[in-house]
């Protein structure tokens, strides 16, 4: 059943503003989704009813905010197939997550001159902090470079893994919206003796995501983005895995017990959740869960496929030559991003004159600065979709893009 | 909000479309130094050749917005020929175009025991097109883009003279 925009739109109250006097189009799901009544509501109902510290307390009010931090972690490791929900790590955001790797695994288990395999669409969260490993452990950063169509090439993949301690890999890029084929490349790390990291940050929002499906040791990825706050953020990893890395940051809540001497370490998943932890937004990411296991990803999914075929077309039919669509032509090959290039306009230009529109468009580098050396410019305009848009935005889009005409063709 | 016209001024779209002073000069003589705005990406490198205290020549290079590329541009322009001191005074100058804040009253009156050169200097400097990058305060975001050419300029001077 595909999904009914209209009264999706209805649950989210920030798509009635109006901005510069004009409806608000928002194609900036990419950078973070807009939130649900749903989800809003569950945070507030946290702070009016429950608000109280976890773990720890006896009185009813601290078993019920501890009950709605576990229950979230239960609503993200069914939405993802984990096999248990101490698989499930809460960090502040994808970033922390793939920090908490580098910082953890990565400092127990890399030794000077260790290949780290990453790709050139690359998210900065995803290449700094092996950069900095690289700094202070001496690991070989390597990189598996993209084609004109955007895709990964994987033509030298055997060559690139060979002695390889880590493969780390975006499921889909924030840029290009290529979907990776994580998987294959999975399989392709395993059997080259390397562990697999997915960033999965544009991919558990857009895609159904089965962590087994993957098959990965890491999969990391951003609560903000699927609708949840900001703030909370996911690490997941096989339980043996989590069981044998060192914990990530010390302090309350990760401990055992602590003497002068020392300390030991509590249980996965606390183990790496030091100090008091963002309940809120926990609890919010799980109505996002919620939210979304209501609507069902693969209708979310075929919705941004339709949207993105749909773009692609119109997008092309207005502008033909003149305008450039990064990435992989396919509508099947790729997720709801466009980076585009418009008549050689700055995008930060185009960003400017569509805003006037009311259009919401982003215009930069995206975090992915060696990717667009690779691509050839400083920056992109991106259009990014997700559940709530619809036909009408592209055509908002598109409509508002001739503006730019009056200034600078 | 803010006219688009307030911020795309034509004689800045002019600047865009047909830059003065785009290039390279050989280092040395020259010198090289690069500017980033880590916010959006863009890149700008200036090269300056100094001869003394003078502005000999001025070229600048990399990639940006509209606004980035004619401040750059028209910034060159003004420059080219200046002294060290006027540069300064007209980066003074360009500081206060760009901020937010009202400029303070014009009519200071210049006080009679000051010489002549000092008393130029305490003048606020003309920017002449330059002042055409007014607009741009309105659209707070974009500033950056306009002065990240000065901060770069500034940055080679130093270099040149140490
Ligand atoms: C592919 C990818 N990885 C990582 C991130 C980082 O997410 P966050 O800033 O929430 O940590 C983003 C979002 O900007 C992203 O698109």
């Amino acid at each position: 059943m595909a999904l009914n925009t209209a009264s999706i739109r209805a649950d989210f109250p920030i798509l009635c503003r109006r901005v510069h006097g004009k409806p608000m189009v928002y194609l900036d799901s990419a950078a973070t989704s807009h939130k649900p009544r749903p989800v809003i509501d569950a945070v507030t109902h946290y702070y009016e009813q429950i608000n109280s510290n976890v773990h720890r307390g006896s009185y009813q009010l601290a078993v019920e905010s501890t009950d709605a931090l576990e229950e979230a972690r239960k609503k993200v490791a069914n939405f993802i197939g984990a096999g248990s929900d101490a698989e499930v790590v809460f960090a502040k955001n994808a970033t922390e997550a793939i920090n908490l790797v580098a910082r953890t695994w990565g400092c127990a288990n890399l030794s000077p001159g260790d290949p780290v395999v990453i790709t050139e669409l690359e998210h900065h969260a995803n290449i700094v902090p092996w950069h900095m490993l690289a700094q202070e452990n001496g690991i070989n950063l390597r990189w598996i470079p993209i084609d004109t169509n955007g895709h990964l090439d994987l033509t030298n993949l055997d060559r690139l893994l060979d002695g390889a301690k880590l493969l780390s890999v975006a499921a889909v890029s924030n840029v290009l919206g290529t979907i990776n084929p994580v998987a294959q490349l999975t399989e392709a790390a395993h059997d080259a003796g390397a562990l697999m990291l997915v960033d999965a940050s544009q991919h558990t929002p857009h895609l159904p995501t089965d962590v087994q499906e993957m098959g990965a040791d890491f999969v990391a990825f951003t609560g903000h983005k699927m609708c949840g706050p900001t703030g909370i953020g996911v690490l997941w990893a096989k339980m043996e895995l989590l069981e044998a890395i060192p914990p990530f940051l010390g302090g309350g809540e990760m401990i055992l017990n602590v003497t002068k001497e020392g300390f030991s370490t509590a249980d996965v998943p606390w183990k790496f959740e030091a100090g008091t932890p963002p309940i809120a937004e926990a609890v919010g990411l799980g109505a996002a869960v919620d939210y979304l296991t209501g609507l069902g990803m693969k209708q979310v999914r075929s919705h941004e496929l339709s949207l993105v075929s749909y773009a692609l077309n119109t997008l092309k039919e207005r502008y033909g030559n003149h305008i450039t669509i990064h990435g992989p032509q396919e509508p099947a090959e790729r997720g709801g991003v466009l980076s585009f290039d418009y008549k050689g306009i700055h995008p930060h230009d185009v960003a400017q004159v569509l805003d006037r529109a009311g259009v919401c468009v982003r215009a930069g580098h995206h975090c992915a600065k060696p990717l667009m050396r690779v691509l050839g410019c400083g920056a992109t305009s991106r259009a990014s979709l997700y559940l709530y848009n619809n036909e009408s935005d592209i055509d908002a889009l598109a409509d508002a893009l001739a503006d730019a005409d009056a200034f600078f063709v | 909000m803010p006219d688009l016209e307030d911020l795309y001024r034509e004689i800045i779209l002019d600047h865009y479309r047909n830059p003065r002073n785009r290039g390279e000069l050989e280092c040395p003589p020259a010198v090289r130094a690069e500017g980033f705005n880590p916010l959006c990406g863009d890149e700008i490198i200036i090269y300056v050749d100094l001869d003394g205290d003078v502005i000999n020549e001025i070229k600048f290079g990399g990639q940006g917005c509209s606004i980035s590329q004619a401040s750059a541009s028209m910034m060159s322009s003004t420059v080219k020929g200046r002294t060290t001191a006027e540069l300064a005074n007209l980066d003074r100058a360009f500081k206060t175009l760009m901020s937010i804040e009202p400029e303070p009253a014009e009519s200071e009156p210049n006080a009679p025991s000051h010489n002549e050169a000092q008393a130029k200097l305490e003048t606020p400097a003309k920017l002449g097109d330059i002042e055409a990058l007014k607009g741009v305060v309105k659209f707070p975001v974009r500033i950056k883009c306009a002065t990240l050419c000065w901060h770069t300029l500034t940055q080679a001077i130093q270099q040149a003279q140490t």
